[in-house]
Order: structure tokens, then sequence, then C-alpha cells
């Protein structure tokens, strides 16, 4: 089934939060922000903005009625700069007018004068310095130091990651309008609306009954507008609040590179030891992890990262560590994978660096050591209906890698310009939240008496199609066609107490609640029907009651009509929590995810020796979807989060300088792949399983698992240029751009 | 006043010039379907298509809307999403996208819409090559591009057909776009409205202008000079190509006499910016620019162009190109000067073009390095030879020594070896954004090696030189 909003898409039909028509008198707001990364404001001056054409206002942190903290996790973020600047980016000051444009002339008059201080931009240095946002975690399994004696082979190294800019095409934003009674309704391209109302009425110094939070749709999200999308509507908010007016803000993509947090960059030392014949005896791996200045969500992201350091692979003796390092950057976040991505690429660099040095495939090393049933990961979960083998041999075979890579291997003979290079990417990723207590969620569904539904969920539909899923499970629970229905905004006041749509868990959480409301409403109304029917059994498909498999003459608007008439309730709602969870943070153990997602993907590059430039020839991915619910949105999914993990593996690079400053502050200097540097070939097949009770529907979860297939990436450029270079070390430093690949290749022992 | 057609409708306005077509389209004709992403011709979400009478026929190309001036519009009819609709169904290339899954988000997709049905518009022997070329100005960070691939795929199909004779009609009774388009060319020629800039800063297409000064543009005083017709326009005589400063690279790059000289034009080209910006961006513009690493600058300096320069009095001067450039972006040039044609000799049968470019990404990037290089030869002797070299000092590099020295040497790897020890010493490359120092010394290297390896592959392998 098409995503029900591609209609709307392709006629621009669809709404955004800029697309809201604006109330007459609306301002709009712009964020000013410092120019230091780490500095005291020794001055503030405002007078001379203030006197420019079209502002109304500038808001500090003096103008908050209620406390100036917006941090989620830790209360270590003002709204506002007060006293002191933690990095580049950080907003001083919020500038009303009449238009952006008087905004941005204004923003040019504020003086500030800063004493600077020292600034960090480096996370190993910030840990020597010990700042940290929270004490260091470990997760152990086993015994590593009796380990050692084991193995046969150690090899010790260093990895270096890079963050990655979210570049959601739709840029940060909301707008705010006042309401009667001192209340306020924001509309906000978040993918937390709770959290937002939460911050709102800290920071506004109201409850959170006066602070409805609504969301349509985000232009994309990918984790960008889980945590952070917060700061802007808390601005907007502030100011409607105080200037009972309605206030907008929609940032410049500029403005939203510099003052946004991304991906977070890790480095990380390993040791891995194997035995002769390949099994991985110990490994031990400590991360240090660039948060930003500010926890944001970085002590979760840092949990992620230790739960998927040994990826899809059992190790019986695992010490994983990790340090959150606080340093002068823009608070890092929430992107697609939270962490995981980052743990999963040292294992796979430790293991390519076995292989290179024992002179194998890293696929040796790989199948000898991917997780079977009963395997115990070092956070003390015990796998079950376990995937690993079974997509790896299905993606060897169905694929015939054995020929692929004889194929490569006469092509790099034959060949002394071009490399080809090959790598394989298995994958395993939790889904849950891995903080037990988010792992809920509600629906509220209303059947009016002339037969129409309408849907709320906590829910946000950010393109990854949720709201199609959510209208598959109404539409199939009540027999009833898709324009009998209609998906609603999230909004607070609809459903309260959300999660937000993260963790790949959208559609589970929120789509089990709404299952159950769909099924309380149908059981309801089976019962009327029941009435006319008795000894029957009650079905309801193709808008109609069926009794005992045979078409009855009540319709699906009889039966709503004769239930309304009964005076049987027609509205429900419901509350899921996923069972069979936990987790002891005191331990370090417990049972943090629902299921895991697993599969294999197959990279061919083609490196061009002279240039240092690469091509993908294709990705050969078998993946287990579980029994999908929907195809075409989930292989999407697969598709997308693919290219996103190619691009933050390749041509995506981050550059701060070492005084904070963001270099690759827009679209001209920060590159997402476009239609050309994606792979030639992408393909997918199914993995045939029996998917799992705690997915919606048996369809796993599908967010973010694909992204790591983008690893592969990685180390398949790094096979090939070994093919040209192949007696040199080189450094494991990610992303590969074409810049490190030319300098590899050319790199002299 | 400004006039043009916006859809089915007729627009008159006397909004500030430098207003953006992208905030007019958005905020004064409330049409929200056209999205704002980067406002630096980066992103595509805001493409529109602009379509122009030419000789009684309508042509339309895409553009970006946010780098657009409105008085670039004058005359013209604007086309954005909601112009594209059809009353009770979906155009074909709407069709396409929703059957191939080519929208998620659904904020890039206005933008892919209008870029395809462009192409659907402008083409006369539909490919699948012709239909990604058509987007490839459009970046989507939801489906990784396959969905929209097969989409592009889809519509190449239905195209097959396109009868060239009566294209607008076939289009229109095909259902690709909706019936008002078959009487914009008629509509259009009514308006009669010239409009008229006499500013101080000149300004083409305006597309590095309107990224770079985006918030000063209000207060400047700009003199539009795209698509004036005495500024248009490109010639050949006697060898010689004359490019007047209004011609954009798409006009370059369908040029028929530049595609048979030069075995590459269309591949090199390509490599310059997008579609959308292509349509725009003027090769003037591009050397005004004094951009270090301007594509076509360095094109042109390989080709050993000369500039012509006129004044407000009609005075003309011509220079070579090499001495345009004193400094970062300080120019041998008048403030009351412009660029009024570009002239350059046409390579012949003996005269051997090659253009590399390296950047992060392909397309659609600015280059770390990037290089040409003009060649004529004589047998196996270099006769004379023009190398140029971008991102490697402030300004375009002409390599002066390195070009004198290949006179009269043998086409072999011991005159490329020496040549290039010759060239590091013209190069003061500093790290950047684009790369380290270090980092464009060896693709400068590399690059001129790649010139003799693909135009003398008989002559020159990579394992001599490496």
């Amino acid at each position: 089934m098409i995503n029900i909003d591609a209609h709307n898409h392709v006629r621009g039909k669809s709404i955004y939060l800029d697309d809201i028509q604006e109330l007459q008198g609306t301002l709009y707001a712009l964020p000013f922000d410092a120019t230091v990364a780490h500095a005291k404001i020794k001055s503030l001056n405002l007078e001379a903005a203030l006197h420019r054409k079209g502002i109304v206002t500038i808001l500090t942190a003096k103008d908050i009625p209620g406390e100036n903290q917006i941090g989620g996790i830790l209360p270590d973020e003002p709204l506002f700069a007060d006293g002191e600047v933690h990095f580049r980016g950080q907003v001083i000051a919020l500038i009303i007018g009449t238009s952006e444009h008087h905004c941005r002339q204004a923003a040019k008059l504020i003086e500030v004068v800063y004493e600077e201080l020292p600034v960090i931009t480096d996370a190993r240095e910030a840990q020597k310095q010990d700042k940290l946002i929270i004490p260091p975690r470990s997760f152990k399994l086993g015994n590593t130091s009796e380990a050692w004696s084991q193995c046969d082979h150690i090899f010790e190294g260093r990895t270096d990651v890079n963050g990655q800019e979210h570049l959601y095409i739709e840029t940060q934003g909301a707008y705010a309008r006042p309401k009667e009674d001192g209340s306020i309704i924001i509309s906000s391209s978040t993918q937390g609306p709770t959290a937002v109302q939460r911050m709102v009425a800290r920071v506004l110094g109201i409850p959170m009954h006066k602070v409805e939070i609504d969301t349509v749709r985000l232009g994309g999200g990918f984790g960008g507008k889980e945590d952070q999308a917060t700061p802007w509507a808390v601005m907007v908010a502030l100011a409607s609040q105080l200037l009972h007016k309605p206030v907008k803000m929609a940032m410049h993509r500029m403005d939203d590179m510099r003052m946004t947090g991304k991906r977070h960059p890790y480095s990380a030392d390993f040791k891995i030891g194997l035995t002769k014949d390949f099994k991985i005896v110990a490994y031990e791996v400590t991360h240090y992890q660039n948060a930003g200045a500010a926890a944001d969500l970085s002590p979760a992201v840092m949990e992620r990262t230790l739960f998927h350091s040994t990826n899809a692979y059992f190790i019986p003796n695992v010490i994983a560590k990790a340090y959150s390092c606080k340093t002068n950057l823009p608070p890092n976040t929430a992107f697609r994978g939270f962490g995981g991505p980052q743990g999963k690429f040292v294992i796979e660099a430790a293991i390519v660096k076995a292989a290179e040095s024992l002179g194998v495939s890293p696929a040796v090393i790989q199948k000898a050591n991917l997780v079977v049933d009963g395997d115990e990961l070092s956070y003390g979960q015990i796998l079950q209906q376990v995937e690993a083998r079974n997509a790896w041999e299905s993606c060897m075979e169905k694929y015939d890698y054995e020929s692929q890579k004889k194929r490569v291997v006469a092509f790099n003979a034959s060949n002394s310009r071009y490399k080809k290079g090959l790598a394989i990417q298995p994958i395993c990723f939790g889904i849950s939240f891995t903080n037990t207590m988010m792992n809920h969620a509600r629906a509220l569904v209303h059947i009016y008496h002339d037969g129409s539904v309408v849907v709320s969920t906590g829910a946000v539909e950010m393109g990854q199609g949720v709201n199609t899923k959510m209208l598959q499970i109404v539409t199939e629970t009540f027999g009833i066609p898709n324009h009998r229905v209609r998906i609603e905004s999230t909004n607070t006041l609809r459903v309260a107490n959300t999660s937000p749509t993260a963790a790949s868990a959208g559609a589970d959480l929120n789509g089990k609640a709404l299952q159950m409301a769909c099924v309380a409403l149908s059981d309801r109304l089976k019962a009327v029907a029941q009435k006319e029917y008795s000894d029957a059994t009650i079905d309801l498909k193709e808008e109609k009651v069926f009794a005992n498999g045979v078409p009855t003459d009540i319709s699906w608007n009889d039966l709503v009509m004769k239930a309304f008439t009964q005076r049987v309730a027609l509205s429900e709602n419901s509350h899921y929590s996923t069972p069979t969870i936990h987790y002891d943070k005191t331990k370090e153990k417990g049972h943090p995810f629902a299921y895991h997602v697993y599969g294999t993907a197959i990279h061919e590059v083609t490196v061009d020796c002279l240039r240092g430039t690469y091509d993908f020839d294709s990705v050969n991915i078998v993946h287990d979807f579980g029994k999908s619910m929907n195809i075409d949105i989930d292989n999407g999914q697969i598709e997308g989060g693919l290219v996103q993990g190619i691009g933050w593996m390749t041509l995506e690079e981050i550059i701060y300088n070492n005084q904070g400053r963001l270099v690759s502050n827009a679209l001209s200097t920060y590159k997402v792949p476009d239609i050309y540097s994606v792979p030639k070939e992408i393909n997918i097949i199914h993995l045939d399983t029996q998917g799992h009770e705690l997915a919606i529907k048996k369809s796993k979860a599908v967010g973010e698992p694909p992204l790591m297939y983008g690893i592969g990436a990685y180390f398949a450029i790094r096979d090939a240029v070994k093919a040209f270079n192949p007696n040199v070390e080189f450094a494991v430093n990610a992303p590969y751009t074409p810049e490190k690949v030319l300098m590899d290749l050319y790199k002299k022992s | 006043m400004i006039q043009f057609f916006l859809n089915n409708r007729l627009i008159t306005t006397d909004k500030p010039a430098s207003t953006t077509l992208l905030d007019f389209i958005r905020y004064d004709e409330n049409l929200r379907g056209t999205k704002i992403g980067c406002r630096e011709g980066d992103c595509g979400a805001c493409t529109v298509l602009i379509g122009s009478l030419k000789e009684g026929k309508m042509e339309y190309m895409s553009v970006t809307s946010c780098l657009t001036p409105l008085p670039n519009a004058h005359r013209k009819h604007v086309v954005t999403v909601e112009g594209l609709n059809l009353p009770d169904k979906l155009n074909q290339a709407q069709q396409a996208m929703v059957d191939c899954s080519g929208t998620q988000c659904g904020f890039c997709t206005p933008g892919f819409i209008n870029s395809m049905s462009g192409y659907a518009l402008s083409t006369t022997s539909a490919s699948i090559e012709e239909a990604i070329s058509a987007i490839d100005g459009n970046i989507c960070r939801c489906t990784g591009y396959k969905s929209i691939e097969r989409a592009a795929a889809k519509l190449t199909e239905k195209l097959a057909s396109k009868d060239q004779e009566q294209p607008l009609e076939w289009l229109v009774a095909n259902g690709f776009v909706p019936e008002y388009f078959k009487h914009v060319a008629e509509r259009l020629s009514e308006i009669k409205l010239e409009y008229h800039t006499n500013g101080q800063i000149p300004i083409g297409g305006g597309t590095d202008l309107y990224v770079q000064k985006h918030d000063e543009l209000h207060d400047m005083d700009l003199h539009y000079l795209f698509d004036k017709s005495h500024l248009n326009g490109i010639s050949f005589s006697e060898g010689q190509c004359t490019i007047k400063s209004a011609v954009t690279v798409s006009d370059l790059i369908t040029n028929e006499v530049l595609l048979d000289a030069i075995p590459n034009w269309y591949n090199y080209l390509k490599l310059v910016s997008s579609t959308p910006i292509r349509n725009i961006g003027t090769i003037a513009g591009n050397i005004a620019n004094g951009s270090p690493i301007g594509d076509f600058t360095i094109i042109l300096l390989a080709m050993n162009a000369r500039v012509t320069l006129t004044n407000k009095e009609d005075v003309s001067r011509s220079l070579p190109l090499k001495d345009f450039y004193l400094g970062y972006k300080v120019l041998n040039k008048t403030a009351d000067e412009i660029i009024t044609a570009i002239t350059f000799d046409v390579p012949t049968a003996h005269t051997l073009f090659n253009f590399e470019k390296v950047c992060k990404r392909q397309y659609l990037d600015i280059a770390s390095v990037n290089a040409a290089i003009t060649v004529s030869t004589d047998g196996n002797t270099i006769k004379e030879a023009h190398a140029s070299m971008g991102g490697v000092g402030p300004i375009p590099k002409y390599l002066e020594k390195t070009s004198t020295f290949l006179v009269n040497k043998t086409i072999e790897a011991q005159t490329i070896l020496r040549a290039e020890a010759l060239l590091q010493t013209e190069l003061s490359p500093i790290s950047d954004a684009r790369g380290t120092e270090a980092y464009k010394r060896l693709l400068a290297r590399q690059l001129f090696f790649a010139h003799f390896i693909a135009l003398f592959p008989n002559h020159i392998k990579m394992e001599d030189l490496i």
C-alpha cells in the first residue's frame, strides 16, 4: 500500500510548519547566537538593535518567567545563555520583529563583549580534563583479563568516526499563538510533542494543561527533531506569551546547521583476541563520545553505543566502556541509530584489522562469530529467534557472493587504475527505547455516527509512513476502506504523556495501542450485531457485518448508527506498554529490547585510483522484516536508511575548526548523497521469518536498522584501497572522503 | 513594473526587484507548495519552471526560485507545483512518483515534480539519462533516490511517443500538464511592458550574489542583465567562438558546434553545478565572480580565452582572461565596466582539450581542485599548451610556466613528470573545507597526469607516471 500522504505530497498540498496560514499580526523570531565557543559574556548591548525599524522586542534570559532550562535528561542547558556561552551557535537572545528581514538587520546591531575561555573540541581531550556529562559506564561479560591468555591472536587499534548533519530538508521551526486564559497553542516541527510541552511549561512557569502542541508532519526528522526541535518552540512560545501575539520561526538553513547538534563523533580504542580458528574470545572497547556542551540525549545515545558494541557477534568476554565527553560544540543529539552505528563501527574495524593482519577475508571472522539462539550479550539479554546466520547465509547464496568475489579478484588482477572492493555488513539492532519507562503509547479513536473514523496517536509522521501503517490497522480491524479513516495530527490534548517518535518504535508502540482501541470498538460493535444474529460468528469486513462468513444486510453505517442509538460508546482510548522488557542500570544487566532486527548487506565499490573517487556498483541486502505489513514503505526505509548510512561513511564531512566554528556550515560545504552518488544497484530480499509477537502485526521495526548497512561502505572502499596499496597501515577514520582515499592510495609506509 | 504569468494568472507587481521569486511565490501569492530548503540553490526544494517565448513557441527550464531575482521572471511563464496540478487526477510525473513510492516526507517532492515536468516539456528524445539529469539538482534525504529513479524511468516510458510536432497539445492530451499550457504562448505575447533597470551592480542569473549577499540585497542598487537580448548569443567566425555575457552554461552544454569540436563537452559541463543552476548561471557571472575555483573560468583559461569589457560610455577593451585576475577576487575591471563577450579558438583536429574536477561529491559540488588543458600537437610533439587549475591559490590559475615548458616537448612520461614538478612551483593551495594543502597538491598532480592519460591513451599510461 502506497503512503497515504503521497497524493498530497506530489501536488504540493501537504502542510508543513512554514505552510500554516499566518494569523494577522504574526511576528517573526530570530535567534541571536554566540560567535565564540567558550566565554563569559561581559556585556550585551541591545539598544541599537531595539531601535531599528520593525523590531518589537529582544528577549534574553532575564525575560523568562519560569526556569531558564530545557535540558531533558539533565538540567544543564539554558534556553538563553546567561553569563556564559559554551558553544558557537548558543542562543543568547531572541529578536522579535515584523519580518525576518528586519530581525536579521537588527541582529547586526547587537554588541556582545566576550571574555574568551579555553575551547575544547576533541572528546579525548575533554576526557583527559575530566569534563564528562555523566560518569563513565561499563558493560561486562565473562572475564577479559583471563581470556587474553586463551587467544592465539590479539590486535589493538584506534578508530575515529565523525558526526553527521541530519539535513532534514525542512529546517527547524515553530509557530505559537495565544489562546485565552494564558494558555497557548504551538505548532512545532517536532518528533516529541510532549517534550516540547513539558519544556514550554517549565520555561513559561505554567502547568502543562495550558500548553497545546500540535504536529501535522515533519519534512524529515532522523532524530534531529527528537530533542532539538524543543528550543525553537519554547522561544516562540515565550515571545507569544509575553507579547500576546502570534510568533513564528522557520529557521534559515545556515542558522539551523550552526545552532543545532548532530550525530555524535566518537573516538575509540579496541583490543580484540581470537583463536586460530577465528573465534573471537575477548573484546575490550573504550568509546569517547563527543557530546558537545550539554547533555541533550547524549547519555542515552552512549548507552545504545554500549548495547551495540558487539553488533551481531557473540563474544564471551567483553568489556565495553564509554565516556560522554563535554566539549564546546553544539550539544550532539539523536540521529537514526542513536549511537548504535558508532558502536558497531568499532567492532567491524577490529575484525577488519584482525583479518588484514591474518591475511584472511573479514567475512571469515564475521561468519565464525555470528550470534545464535541462546547467546548472551554483554548486557545480559539472552537472544531468541535469532536470524543472523539465516540472513548471512541467504545473502551469500541468493546473491552468489562466491562468484562476485571471484569476479572482483579477477578485475583487480587485470586493472591497475581501477580497483574494486567488497565488504559484508551484518546487523543486529535492538528494538525498544533503552530507557524502559519510555516504552508505552496511547491511541484515541472516535467513530462518528456517520461511520467516519478519526484517529489520534502519539506517533509523528516524518516520511517514515507511520500514519499509513496506523491507517492499515484501523481499516483491517473494522473492515472499512481507507477513505473512511482520517489520521489526525499528533496533539498533546488528544494524546498525552507521549514518548517521542524515535527508536524505530513508533509503529510498534502506537500501533499496538491503536490495535487495542480498534479491537475494543470492534468488539462493542460486534456485540450490537450479535443481538440480531445471536448464534453466529460476527465479522466486520467489506463495510458490512458478516455472520458465519456470510454478508448480512447490515452495512458499516447501519451498524454504527445502531450502536449510536443504543448508546454504545463509539470512542476508545487505549494504552499499551511493552511487556517483557526490563533493565537494571546498577548491574548493567537486563532484557532491554523487545526483539532484535537482523540482516546482511554486501557492498561492491570501484575506486578510481588516479583521482581517488569512487562509485558503488551494488549493495545486495537480505533483511529480516518479519511479516512486513507494508512492503512499499519498508523497502523505502531500507533504501533510504542505507543511503544515509553510506553518506555518513563516505562524503558527509562535518568540519569544526579548533575554535569550535562550523566550517561545513551550508549545503555548499556539507554534501549529502545526490542521485548520482548512490549505488548503481540496491537489491533487497525479504528474509522469510516468523516476525515477532511484540512487533506490530509481526512486522518488525525498520526505521533505524538499515542505516547500519552503510558501515560496509567504509570497509568496501578500504578493501579497494588495500588492493592498490597493499603494504601500508591505514588509520580507521570515517568518513572515507575522496581526500582520505587519495591520501591512503599514495601513502607510503 | 514586473509582469509575468504565474501558473494560469497574470501577475503585475511593483515589489522591490531584489525580492526572490521564491519569497514572492510563497508569501505574496501564498502558493506554499514551493518549499524552502537552503536558499542557496543546493537542494532544489524550491525548483520551479520558467517558460520563455522563443520564436512563437514556449521553452521551459527548471530554476531554483531562491536564487531567481523577480525581474528575471519578467515576460515569462513561471510554473509552480500548483500550476502543474490537473483538476481531477494526478499528472504523469506525479502519478509515477506515487506509483514508485518516490516520496516519503514529501518536502523535496514538489521540486522533483517540477524538474520532472520540465523534462517532459523540454525533451525531444526521452531517455533515462536525460530524466536523471533533469533531477540532478534535487536533493532527497529520505528515499535514497532508487524509487525516484524508478519513477523517472516510468515517466520516460510514457514520453517515448511524445509528438515533437505538436508537443504541448500532446502533453496536455496525455495528462502531463494542464490544459491552460496551450494558451500561454499567446497570452505571453500580449505582455508588451518592458522592464528597465539601471543600477550600479550588474547581476545576471543571480546564482552567486543571491547566495553570498542575500541579506544585503534589499539595499543594493542592482542592474539586471539576465536574458537581455543584446547580451545573449553564441556565434562562430573564423574558428573563433564568441559568447556574450548572458549566455548560460545550459546554452553551451547544448551547443552543436562545441559538442562536435570537443568530444567530452557534455560530460565536462555536467560537472558544473546542476541543471537548474546551469539554466540560469551565466558565463560572465562565473568569470566576474573571481572565485579561484570557478569551473568555467578554469575551462576558459585553458582555452586561452579573451574577455571584452564595456563601460557605460559603450567603450570596449579586450584582454586575455589570464590577465583579468589580479588577486583574490580582485579584477582588472573598473566599476562601470561589464563583461560583454568572451572569445576563444574552437579546438581543431590537432587541438585536444580536457577538463578534470574532483570534489567530495562528483556532481553539484564545488571542486577541491579543478584543472583544464588544451594541447595542440604535431605528430608526437606538443606545439602549444595552455593549462589552468583552480583551488590551488588565490586566483583561478593559468599555469604559465607549465604551459610554456610543454611547448616543443615530446609526449612521453618524462615530459609530463618534469612538467608536474614545475607545476607544483606554481601552486599555493591552502587547507580549508575542500581539503588540506597536502591533498590539493597530490590531487593537482593526479589531475595533471589525468589530462595526459585521457588525451593520449596510446602514449601515456598511469603506470608510466606513478
